[in-house]
């Protein structure tokens, strides 16, 4: 079966949108051919610099026939449906229909559309210049005197179709004047001639003599194998870095790696600053010495080109302008050390943070009284968390972190260091960021945890009160991230820390800034103005009468004026942690309908007693008492929802002891009487298998109750007091989970 | 390859004005208007009429020209051997851009002597983008040995109009290329006329000085009440003028119009520089900046050399 080959060479494609391409390539063309009926046995996608190639291999040489019999109206039909039927059909006149007879609807219409099947060129040609014209470029360009757009000027087209033994033939089409043919370019500077080629076959290995290496996964490889070995040959260990190949692979079509060497006066420089440099500037590689572990005074750099005098050159070249760049980086270094990091902070009020939210100095100073309260709770000093709070995000007004937005926190983390900060403040500098991703680490010194704790807190509050909260595919400000760091932080390091009353606390000063300080325009504005006006003075008024009232509490007063919104704010974002941490604990093997039935009790703010609980949920469920129990409450709670409806009465307990006659109901309810207290007591203790073990108690004597005794007796007092009974065995779970929400 | 003809002062490895009249050579050679700079104070050679104005509009164009350039938030007080407020950029403007482009900037690469058989010269993305000139392009820069040396640009939009044909645009950075190609490190050291001895000049004997002063200006002592005031008065000229030009279906003084752009801009550098421009107020100035732009594109187009029928 033959097989296809097209190559769109143009210039230089953008490193980072090249492997998209290649894939968009495969998918549109090996789409188009299945939709037209083409199947073909397999398709490889290729991508250089200069070229976006494709492979099909096994087409078949044409479409098959088709033919297709196309009902049409009744014999004798009005004209306006026989001329619509054969305008459908394609036919010219009624006489080409034949006439089909249907016991029920008599004779009609009958039109047989045969179509013989295309050659596959045909369909090809026809295919691909509809995706050249269309393809989803990230970002596309016009050129010269043209229309057509590609990612940069496109310059030859190559489309070959046929089998092993033949001669394949060219597939002809022409797109803006660009005509398809069987002829390739090699390497821009080592080997520009024109090529004729055939099929994949020879045309990989054409181009390889012709100094490009057309699989990009084939330049990875061999980039990465030369790296190591360069490395290995000076005693040096490469550091690996998997973004960077990525995009030096898209940079080169015959990949030469060189090592270079800098001054080792720049050694004196953080490892971080000079790969940063090297990396982002050069796009080379730097190298490890093992004996130290520290960064050695050499760079490993991928040319284009096997040059004439062995690469002296380039590297020579390449060389200077990394000392260029390092001694810049040096410079900042330096600059940035003349000058102490709480030395910046007053800069801060002038950078705004958000516009709606204030400068960075409100910010940092929001975060600081948090990490203070936060403090306390997990084990910090608080003085030192508010001044680690402080520290922590003044490295983003420095040299460096300007130049290398990446590298910050850990800058602080330095310059904290170097000023003699307290260990603390320079750990809380760096970790206060993390966890950045699922698999980034968790900080555990107990500043570290209050600072972080406090930044992500008030990033979620803010952005939550002016509410710019996370919609679909769209978060902007990583607030996910942040109730995912908050929830991880928590949890790793077994904290017990109630959220409502932070949220509440981190609301007030946004709530506060929000509507009378950063939104002066709010203020202007006449109708807020009066709003305002109006609200201050029955603030005044509410507060001076409440003064003259004996015992009156002012700050409770201020307490309750800013409490309606904040806690409302508080309690939305509360239900955002649940929904993360529902996500968090999946990923983790929980069960999410278990989540919700412990949410669904009231004030749950607790995230590491919402997770042992529900830990301890899923245990007991996986047990014989838990599946019975939790039949035995489904029936129970299915008859009073019936029971209750019908009378339109709610039941509660407890049951009237006068009125158990039955001995399996006098059973159950002294059991409920025994396990209830049992549960809650253990609840209180924050003992959830002791909770679970009292509950399963109730599994015989509620089993047992429903063998022995019918609820809907014919006499309604002890109707009634059954149902009351149901209601208990509603109840005493409620202690541990809403069962309602238990699925499955 | 460097024309052996060339006796050794005028060579551009020896020479930055040997470069540069290389760099002019090649260019006349393909069939460019070889143009002088334009006479006023700019941010890049983008701003000369010849390719702002020019790129707009049917009509077919080539030109090349070197611009000085002054940026001055880039001045080190000559302290820094890579950074200049006031610098050469050598550019070529070709409308339509041809299909062997590239090809022509390597050639030209080769003719000031980068040998890229011994060189690794790659095109690297980059999208240009000029807020001011509400202008936009893509290409890429061009690294020599891992160093920027030139920007490869295909306009695709100029103050707000689509370019139709698209100019290509390359822009030399005259210092840098020649510190390759002498094999200096510090800008200052570069020959600049090509002799040796007591006959040497070079670019610090030339400049130096300038770059001192300047950056005192630029930093210190610019008069920020008279720019602020010349920022309004181009502003308001430039509206003036494009009024007062304005004959329905033609346009009668799209240049001087655009003189004043050019003047807004330019004061705007400076202000920016003195640091007396605030975050917020900054992106207002370019958008009022791009707005003169925007009507002195329209009125250009509207002119004989803007493409308009009589």
């Amino acid at each position: 079966m033959p097989d296809l080959l097209l190559e769109l060479f143009s210039e230089e494609i953008p490193a980072r949108m090249q492997a998209q391409a290649a894939e968009a390539l495969r998918k549109l063309v090996t789409d188009a051919l299945v939709e037209r009926g083409l199947l073909y046995e397999g398709a490889k996608a290729f991508v250089t610099p200069r070229r976006l190639v494709l492979a099909v291999h096994g087409l078949p040489g044409r479409q098959s026939d088709t033919r297709e019999e196309k009902k049409g109206p009744r014999v004798g039909a009005p004209e306006g449906a026989i001329q619509g039927f054969l305008k459908s059909a394609g036919l010219a006149s009624i006489d080409h229909a034949s006439i089909q007879s249907d016991p029920k609807k008599g004779d009609f219409y009958v039109a047989v559309v045969e179509r013989p099947g295309r050659p596959t060129t045909e369909v090809i040609a026809e295919i691909v210049p509809q995706i050249v014209r269309c393809f989803p470029w990230p970002k596309s360009m016009r050129w010269g005197s043209g229309s057509l757009r590609w990612v940069r000027p496109l310059h030859s087209i190559l489309c070959t179709f046929g089998t092993e033994v033949e001669d394949p033939e060219v597939i002809a089409f022409e797109i803006d004047g660009i005509v398809s043919s069987d002829i390739t370019y090699g390497h821009r500077f080592l080997a520009p001639a024109p090529i004729k080629v055939r099929r994949l076959e020879d045309y990989l290995a054409k181009l390889e003599a012709a100094k490009v290496v057309v699989d990009r996964d084939r330049r990875k490889d061999i980039i990465l194998a030369d790296a190591k070995d360069l490395a290995l040959v000076h005693g040096l260990d490469l550091v690996e870095d998997d973004a960077l190949l990525e995009e030096v692979a898209g940079l080169v079509e015959w990949p030469v790696v060189l090592i270079g060497a800098f001054e080792e006066e720049f050694l004196s420089i953080p490892d971080e600053v000079i790969r940063a440099t090297i990396r982002a500037n050069q796009k080379c590689f730097v190298l490890k010495d093992p004996k130290t572990g520290r960064l050695a005074n050499r760079f490993i750099l991928i040319s284009n080109i096997a040059a004439s005098d062995g690469g002296a050159q380039i590297v020579a070249g390449n060389g200077r302008v990394i000392r260029a760049r390092l001694s810049d980086a040096k410079f900042f270094w330096d600059t940035d050390r003349k000058g102490t990091l709480e030395g910046r902070l007053g800069k801060f009020d002038s950078v705004t943070f958000h516009e709606k939210l204030g400068s960075q100095g409100a910010r940092i100073t929001r975060i600081a009284r948090l990490a203070q309260e936060i403090a306390p709770q997990v084990g910090a000093d608080p003085a030192l968390a508010a001044r680690a709070a402080l520290v922590a995000k003044a490295d983003l007004l420095t040299e460096v972190v300007g130049e290398f937005p990446e590298l910050q926190g850990l800058m602080g983390r330095y310059y904290a260091q170097g000023e003699g900060l307290p260990a603390e403040i320079a750990a809380a500098s760096e970790d206060h960021y993390k966890p950045q991703g699922p698999s980034d680490r968790v900080p555990t010194a107990p500043v570290s945890i209050a600072v972080a704790l406090a930044d992500k807190i008030d990033t979620l509050v803010g952005f939550w009160v002016i509410d710019e909260k996370p919609t679909g595919s769209k978060d902007p400000y990583a607030l996910r991230r942040a109730a995912l760091g908050v929830i991880r932080i928590v949890l790793d390091n077994n904290l017990r820390l109630p959220l409502l009353p932070l949220l509440v606390s981190a609301t007030r000063p946004i709530l506060g800034e929000a509507h009378y300080a950063s939104h002066p325009h709010d203020v202007f504005h006449v109708g807020a103005l009066a709003d305002k006006m109006v609200s201050d003075l029955l603030q005044g008024l509410a507060r001076r009468l409440l003064k003259l009232a004996p015992g009156a509490d002012l700050p409770a007063i201020e307490r309750a004026e800013g409490q309606t919104l904040s806690g409302d704010v508080a309690r939305d974002l509360l239900a955002f942690f649940a929904e993360r941490l529902k996500v968090h604990m999946r990923e983790r093997g929980a069960r999410h309908d278990l989540v919700d039935a412990v949410f669904g009790l009231e004030n749950q703010d607790d995230l590491l007693l919402i997770v042992r609980r529900v830990e301890a949920l899923q245990r007991f469920l996986e047990t014989e008492d838990g599946k019975t129990l939790l039949a035995g409450y489904r029936r129970a709670v299915n008859i009073l929802r019936i029971e209750e409806k019908k009378d339109g009465e709610r039941y509660e307990g407890p049951a009237d002891a006068r009125f158990l006659v039955e001995p399996a109901e006098e059973r159950l309810a002294a059991m409920i009487e025994t396990v209830k207290p049992q549960v809650v007591e253990a609840v209180a203790r924050e003992d959830y298998a002791a909770a679970m073990a009292a509950l399963a108690h109730l599994r015989g004597p509620v089993d047992t109750f429903f063998e022995a005794v019918t609820v809907n007796a014919s006499e309604p007092q002890l109707r009634i007091n059954r149902l009351k009974l149901l209601d208990e065995i509603r109840a005493s779970t409620r202690a541990i989970a809403d069962f309602d929400r238990i699925e499955g | 390859m460097i024309d052996p003809a060339l006796p050794s002062h005028m060579r551009p490895d020896r020479s930055f004005q040997g470069l540069l009249l290389a760099l002019q050579r090649f260019w006349a050679d393909q069939g460019c208007v070889v143009l002088q700079p334009y006479d006023m104070e700019v941010g890049a050679g983008t701003f000369h009429p010849a390719t702002t104005l020019r790129a707009l509009g049917p009509k077919h164009w080539r030109a090349a020209y070197v611009q000085p350039s002054r940026r001055p938030k880039d001045g080190r007080y000559g302290e820094n051997p890579n950074r200049l407020q006031h610098y050469y950029q050598f550019q070529v403007i070709l409308k339509p851009s041809p299909d062997d482009l590239q090809d022509l900037y390597l050639r030209s690469l080769a003719a000031i002597g980068i040998d890229t058989a011994l060189h690794d010269v790659r095109f690297v993305e980059d999208d240009w983008e000029s807020p001011t000139l509400g202008a936009w392009g893509l290409g890429w820069e061009c690294w020599c040995d891992g160093m920027e040396v030139s920007q490869f640009t295909y306009f695709q939009q100029v103050a707000g109009f689509e370019c139709a044909p698209v100019s290509g645009e390359l822009t030399y950075g005259l210092e840098r290329l020649a510190m390759y190609v002498q094999g200096v490190e510090n800008v200052y050291d570069l020959n600049f006329n090509g002799r040796e001895g007591a006959e040497k000049t070079t670019y610090g004997d030339v400049f130096l000085q300038a770059e001192k002063e300047y950056s005192r200006h630029n930093f210190e002592h610019a008069d920020t009440g008279m720019l602020f005031e010349q920022f309004k008065m181009a502003e308001a000229a430039c509206a003036k003028y494009l009024a007062a030009g304005d004959a329905g279906e033609r346009h009668l003084m799209a240049q001087p119009a655009y003189d004043q752009c050019i003047k807004a801009s330019h004061v705007f550098n400076l202000l920016d520089a003195r640091g007396v421009i605030s975050v917020t107020e900054r992106q207002s100035y370019i958008l009022r900046v791009r707005e003169l732009a925007k009507g002195c594109g329209a009125a250009w187009l509207k002119t004989e050399a803007g493409g308009a029928t009589a």
